[in-house]
């Protein structure tokens, strides 16, 4: 029997893995929108274990919703990665420090 | 449903209309008519503020969609000033764009993208639209942010906005989940009702979730790393736009979903909000006086003064609330004269965006130092310029709630602030200008833009109480 407290380990689990990824990796910047994906997907997952619990539709709407803006969300990441690399001929995250104070 | 009751939504309606117009027009007629989408996008702008008039019913509030959408005096206020400030942003970055060949369309439909982003935000009343209107200001402004191709630091800040921009999302919406499961409800006025006491643990998870998102969008120290590389990265006609509107969304985000959506957990999220203000304060105000470009600066001092909008949230009474409303206002005035400013110093391969190259800017172009130096008299909150009133409306409200510690961090990190911001008017009125700088814009209209924008501050700060009343009003 899977509980509501398993559903939400997972999706806590899910989430510090994301954010973690976001931080350690300094290599490559695809992983970064990957884990940006699984940061949306972590959320998600809280939304469909409190609507099944609740037993209340409005949280699986949510869920619809967020999908489309994470689609958005990547396509617009896509573009900037793609202007980026025209740039700098690297999606190296190492390379990205000509901003700096 | 019958269809008049559509008539509050109104200015989005309009807008979501208007901008698919403005996209075929550029489509078909774009590469033609240089500079006829920005025309047409101004007449948009227009014809959008008088429909909302038209349309407004600002004696009390009407909810639609199920109350995913409020209509009340706030959100009219809000939108009128969303449309004023994105006409005025586009006024001034025209001449930017046209001398630097980017004078293309998507600038302009992202502009009113982001701007209906805002108005969904504005008008939120489920924790739905909070974040679909966060979503889709947040995406135009990341897409603007990357539009001139051929800089090479715009990608990067792009990308660094982008990605803690979508770390902001995650986290609203790992609080909003959170916030959903304990009360069961989307609805903001739901949640109000069913969260009304209960201090658990769950409550207080999910509050640090929003509290975090809200401060990332804000800019709020710790979470502020992206705005100063967005400031200065971003070409300066987006700058202005990055530094101007979206600062409405973000306080309505603030308001509605914290104030508003959850006032029985009020005592919580000002105890977060509490050392998140200090430290934006001090942060801001004391890294500002280290940098020497000015759009660097500038980010910092909007650091700073996000830093008292935060506090007049801290005091956590509908005093409060006004005064950070009425700092908000004030501050979005101040820093459309300021980056106006930037706009026309600059020229093509010439940004205009180091502190020495206002050196003896009173000698070159007069109007523009005395503009400058008004906002900078005004951002330190000097009288009788408006900046005063809005820094005093926020430690009057901290005084009411006797956070007497907050008041004198607030003050002294005022006098620190008019350091930088004074060394700015030495710069312009008494420095030697250095040999060769290019001219700067002296297109009429702008110009004159620019001077009724140094106007306002000065008289909204001989006669403050108009506006301030008008902030008391809406707030409820």
């Amino acid at each position: 029997m899977i509980t509501l407290a398993d559903m939400l380990t997972l999706s806590g689990v899910l989430f510090a893995l994301a954010v973690a990824g976001i931080f350690l990796n300094r290599k490559n910047v695809i992983l970064l929108l990957m884990c940006v994906e699984l940061l949306l997907l972590s959320a998600n997952f809280n939304f469909i274990a409190f609507s099944r619990m609740l037993g209340n539709l409005t949280g699986q709407v949510f869920v619809f919703f967020v999908l489309t803006v994470a689609a958005a969300e990547s396509a617009i990441g896509l573009a900037i990665l793609v202007v980026l690399f025209r740039e700098r001929r690297s999606i190296n995250v190492e390379d990205l420090n000509t901003l700096k104070g | 449903m019958p269809m008049h009751s559509f008539a509050a939504a109104t200015p989005e309606i309009f807008l979501a209309a208007a901008i698919c117009v403005v996209l075929l027009f550029e489509a078909f007629f774009g590469a033609r008519h240089r500079g006829a989408t920005a025309t047409l996008t101004l007449l948009v702008l227009v014809i959008g503020a008088a429909l909302t008039v038209a349309f407004a019913d600002v004696s009390h509030s009407v909810t639609l969609f199920n109350g995913m959408y409020v209509a009340d005096p706030l959100a009219f206020v809000l939108k009128l000033a969303g449309f004023l400030v994105v006409a005025v942003t586009l006024l001034y970055s025209r001449t930017y764009l046209e001398n630097r060949d980017i004078l293309k369309g998507e600038y302009y439909v992202l502009a009113l993208t982001a701007l209906l982003g805002i108005f969904v935000l504005i008008s939120a009343g489920s924790l739905l639209t909070v974040y679909l209107g966060v979503e889709l200001l947040a995406l135009s402004v990341y897409a603007m942010v990357a539009f001139d191709r051929e800089s090479g630091v715009a990608a990067e800040s792009a990308m660094k906005y982008f990605v803690l921009g979508a770390i902001a999302s995650g986290m609203l919406l790992y609080g909003m989940s959170i916030i959903y499961g304990l009360t069961g409800t989307l609805s903001l006025a739901g949640i109000a009702a069913a969260l009304t006491a209960s201090h658990s643990l769950g409550v207080i998870l999910g509050l640090a979730f929003l509290v975090v998102a809200v401060a990332f969008k804000f800019g709020a120290v710790p979470f502020h790393m992206w705005l100063p590389d967005v400031y200065e990265g971003a070409p300066t006609s987006v700058t202005l736009f990055v530094g101007t509107a979206p600062k409405i969304a973000y306080f309505a985000l603030a308001l509605r979903l914290l104030a508003y959506g959850l006032p029985g957990a009020a005592v919580d999220w000002t105890r977060m909000l509490m050392p998140l203000a200090v430290l934006t304060l001090v942060v801001g105000n004391v890294v500002a006086i280290v940098q020497s470009n000015l759009k660097r600066m500038l980010a910092y001092s909007t650091i700073s003064h996000v830093g008292f909008i935060v506090l007049g949230f801290v005091a956590g009474t509908r005093s409060g609330y006004t005064a950070a409303l009425y700092y908000m206002l004030i501050y979005v005035l101040m820093a459309l004269g300021a980056f106006g400013v930037i706009v026309l110093a600059s020229r093509k391969g010439f940004e205009a965006d180091k502190l020495e190259d206002y050196k003896g800017l009173y000698r070159r172009d007069p109007l523009l130092a005395l503009v400058m130096a008004m906002l900078m008299f005004s951002m330190a909150g000097v009288p009788p310029f408006v900046g005063f009133w809005a820094k005093l409306r926020i430690i009057q409200a901290l005084w009411e709630t006797s956070h007497l510690w907050l008041v004198i961090i607030a003050v002294v990190m005022s006098v620190v602030g008019a350091f930088y911001y004074l060394r700015m008017v030495k710069l312009m009125y008494f420095d030697e200008p250095p040999e060769t700088l290019p001219a700067t814009v002296r297109s009429f209209g702008v110009r004159f833009t620019l001077g009724i924008n140094a106007a306002a501050v000065l008289v909204l700060g001989i006669l403050p109480a108009p506006l301030l009343d008008l902030c008391t009003r809406v707030i409820r």
